[in-house]
């Protein structure tokens, strides 16, 4: 497992075409790490047929609401926790 | 970044989110029992129920409900692993 729990960590900004289970609205986000909840085999590969291996760390991370959706809201001080494998991960920016 | 249909995450909209429950049908039953048995026997999982319901043309998409577009997964996911031939459930429905 390369994160602890308290770290920050961006989500990669990148484009994946095929099946994936990181939502667009994080992608390119600073976020933390609030859990770390086991290895899970990839739904990347598994999505198409693979036994989805090696598996791949998943974590959880939460995101300060305002850093999603800038507009103010009645939840401003709300914080969005999204489950992210380890790849889709990188040091925050 | 284009995003497919189903990650809808944060899409602006004036419609109220429908929270509404319902009875499940037998249909809607029996398809969530069959999606069951077809992992245990490892003829195809989750990812890729997933995958078929992400692959559906967005016009479908949006007009089907849940168990619609598991059913559309499982029947595009074994036609392409030929488990069934093409247009095989639509000829045993009508036959």
């Amino acid at each position: 497992m390369t994160y602890r729990v308290g770290e920050p960590v961006t989500v990669a900004a990148r484009a994946h075409s095929g099946h994936h289970r990181t939502p667009s609205y994080i992608k390119g986000k600073t976020g933390r790490i609030e859990g770390v909840h086991a290895r899970f085999r990839n739904p990347e590969t598994r999505a198409y047929g693979d036994q989805g291996l090696p598996e791949m760390p998943l974590y959880l991370v939460s995101f300060a609401r305002s850093d999603l959706w800038p507009e103010p809201c009645a939840g401003g001080g709300h914080r969005v926790y999204v489950d992210v494998f380890e790849h889709w991960l990188e040091e925050a920016k | 970044m284009e995003r497919g249909v189903h990650d809808r995450g944060g899409v602006p909209t004036d419609e109220p989110i429908d929270r509404s429950e319902h009875t499940l049908e037998d249909w809607e039953v029996l398809t969530d029992a069959l999606v069951g048995a077809l992992a245990r026997r490892g003829v195809m999982n989750v990812d890729e129920l997933r995958r078929g319901i992400e692959g559906m043309p967005r016009e479908e998409y949006v007009q089907a409900s849940y168990y619609e577009r598991w059913l559309f997964s499982m029947e595009s996911i074994l036609t392409e692993k030929g488990v069934l031939a093409a247009g095989e459930l639509d000829r045993r429905a009508a036959g």
